[in-house]
């Protein structure tokens, strides 16, 4: 493992330096000296059972910051979501969000996932208010300021171009349009930090890109934390500000790359030779994890 | 227009035409009526005995709605216990697979003997014939529910009672009227049964004293009403959960 690393290291100047031992994190995953981090992971470790599916995981995302999680199917990404949102605790090492031991599904994360779980039995508009009902202080409002909400929630549809579809039910939406209810349900109650599992995953190219732009822009207006796991690599670099790449299972992290590109980012940017240099390194340094052992 | 009249005309056309064809096969056969009268001769009995048979129907379906309406809250709360919860459901769901196989028929006379004949041993039948459907489903309902969906719900803070309310129940909803269409028409069967073998009213006793006394237009005449209170409660189950919860059928009428 190590030449394949030092093989993708001559690669080019684009990417970060390789993590060394993650026992010892060198400065660069460290947090910025005066910014406390949003998620940090300290050796973090789970077992299914016998099986080992992450290994001693260290990470530090600052507030505001978008990541991307990539690696081989399998390595554990999904796992890595359910531990930084407390859905599982660890075999071992801490977890940290905004300050706190995670040890119990955090409260008032936001979450989407491949398909979009929206809820058959609610319009959509109802579907997106969903958090303002369990999440404080919305939860305590709701009944009072019922109309406040709605107009939360619709001017939240509006920016994703859904404007027109609030009284719909989500099976009257295309594939496409559930997904971008979907951003807004877990965006509604402006949460802190935003899981996002494969979203786009089930959209074809145009959809997907179109959607990209979508979730910058509801980035760049509520600037969560969030935490993208993806196997589309252009999606990765166009979207976050450090891409995280994961081993074969057991996954750990084998290398942190930062993003240069400025925001806001255009699709014709990811026909820019450094965006596609950059893809390319992340794709031939995956490639290499995949056929280590 | 014309096209539904035929669609919806046609069940009632194929029952005329049944009964037509019984009335002429047995005029003639010369089929005798204490084995099998005409749909006239039902007719005729039916508005003979009509204030008799009001009267016990009354009875019955009481007797029934009652019975159902236990079967509804206790299924849909042990439903809800074994559902969500895996290890009520893996300590109980055998319990009652098992329990759901003995033939109800055959504890109505440990009934009778703990409650006394007439109406309390009817209801228990009826309840306890009924309850299994829905509970089954009910619990299936709840296990069905996605697990994104409730990591959806438990990453935002919600407790247990939240992801109940707020996705388990709706969701089980349309598993739980499915169970309402079968197990009414069980309850009835249930109350009938019971009526049949200890009671001194309901359109079971009827039956069974029409039929010592080889009034068999009138067991017909039982049935026939049986049938059409059985099918009138199957509409209104079937109406709530049009009603209730259309959207399980993506605003396709079915
Ligand atoms: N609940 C579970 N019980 C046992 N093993 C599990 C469980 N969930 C996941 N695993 C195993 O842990 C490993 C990591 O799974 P995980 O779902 O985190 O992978 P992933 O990186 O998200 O994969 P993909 O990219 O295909 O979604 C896999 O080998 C998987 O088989
Ligand atoms: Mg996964």
């Amino acid at each position: 493992m190590l030449e394949t690393l030092a093989l993708v290291k001559d690669a080019g100047p684009g990417i970060g330096s390789p993590i060394g031992s993650p026992v010892d994190p060198p400065r660069d995953i460290a947090p910025a000296d005066n910014v406390k981090p949003m998620v940090m992971l300290q050796d973090v470790t789970l077992k299914y059972g016998e099986m080992l599916a992450l290994d001693r995981t260290t990470m530090s995302i600052n507030p505001s910051e978008f990541i991307a999680v990539v690696g081989p199917s399998g390595c554990g990404k999904s796992t890595l979501m359910k531990l930084v949102t407390g859905l599982l605790p660890p075999t071992s090492g801490h977890i940290i969000f905004d300050g706190f031991h995670v040890d119990g599904p955090v409260k008032g994360a936001g979450m989407a996932f491949q398909n979009a779980t929206l809820l058959p039995w609610r319009t959509t508009l109802a579907n997106v208010m969903l958090p303002l009902e369990i999440v404080q202080p919305y939860k305590g409002k709701i009944r009072s300021h019922r109309a406040e909400m709605e107009a939360k929630a619709k001017t939240l549809l509006d920016v994703v171009g859904l404007g027109e579809f609030g009284d719909r039910q989500p099976w009257q939406l295309s594939g496409g349009m559930q997904q971008r209810a979907n951003l807004c349900r877990a965006l509604v109650h402006e949460p802190k930090l935003m899981m996002l599992d494969e979203p786009f995953a089930a959209l074809d190219a145009f959809t997907k890109e179109d959607l990209w732009e979508v979730l910058q822009a509801l980035w760049m207006r509520q600037r969560f934390t969030a935490i993208l796991v993806t196997h589309d690599l252009r999606e990765a670099v166009y979207l976050a500000d450090t891409v995280y790449v994961m081993s074969n299972r057991p996954g750990h992290i084998v290398r942190r790359c930062t993003v240069p590109f400025p925001r806001p980012r255009t699709p014709a940017m990811t026909f820019d030779p450094a965006f596609t240099e950059l893809v390319n390194e992340l794709r031939a340094l995956i490639a290499a994890v995949r056929s280590s052992k | 227009m014309m096209q539904s009249v035929v669609k919806y005309g046609r069940p009632w056309l194929i029952t005329l035409l049944l009964l037509l064809v019984w009335e002429l096969a047995v005029r003639a056969f010369h089929i005798p009526e204490f084995v099998l009268p005409t749909p006239t001769r039902i007719a005729e009995t039916t508005w003979q005995f009509r204030q008799h048979l009001m009267l016990h129907a009354w009875q019955t379906l009481m007797t029934t709605l009652v019975g159902f309406f236990f079967a509804i809250v206790v299924g849909i709360l042990l439903g809800v216990a074994i559902g969500s919860s895996s290890a009520v459901y893996d300590s109980l769901y055998p319990l009652l697979i098992g329990f759901n196989s003995i033939p109800k028929v055959a504890v109505v006379p440990l009934i009778v003997m703990w409650c006394g004949i007439g109406t309390v041993p009817a209801i228990i039948t009826a309840f306890i014939i009924s309850f299994f459907p829905i509970v089954v489903n009910v619990a299936t309902g709840l296990a069905s529910v996605e697990p994104e969906m409730k990591d959806v719900l438990r990453v935002l803070g919600a407790s247990r009672y939240e992801v109940l309310t707020k996705v388990g129940i709706p969701r089980s909803l349309p598993y739980l009227f499915a169970s309402l269409k079968v197990a009414i028409t069980l309850a009835f069967i249930g109350s009938v049964v019971s009526e049949t073998i200890a009671s001194n009213d309901g359109i079971g006793f009827l039956m069974l004293s029409a039929s010592s006394r080889f009034q068999v237009a009138l067991i017909f005449a039982g049935v026939i009403i049986i049938a059409i209170m059985s099918i009138l409660m199957f509409l209104v189950c079937v109406y709530a959960e049009r009603k209730l919860v259309g959207w399980a059928f993506r605003g396709q009428p079915t």
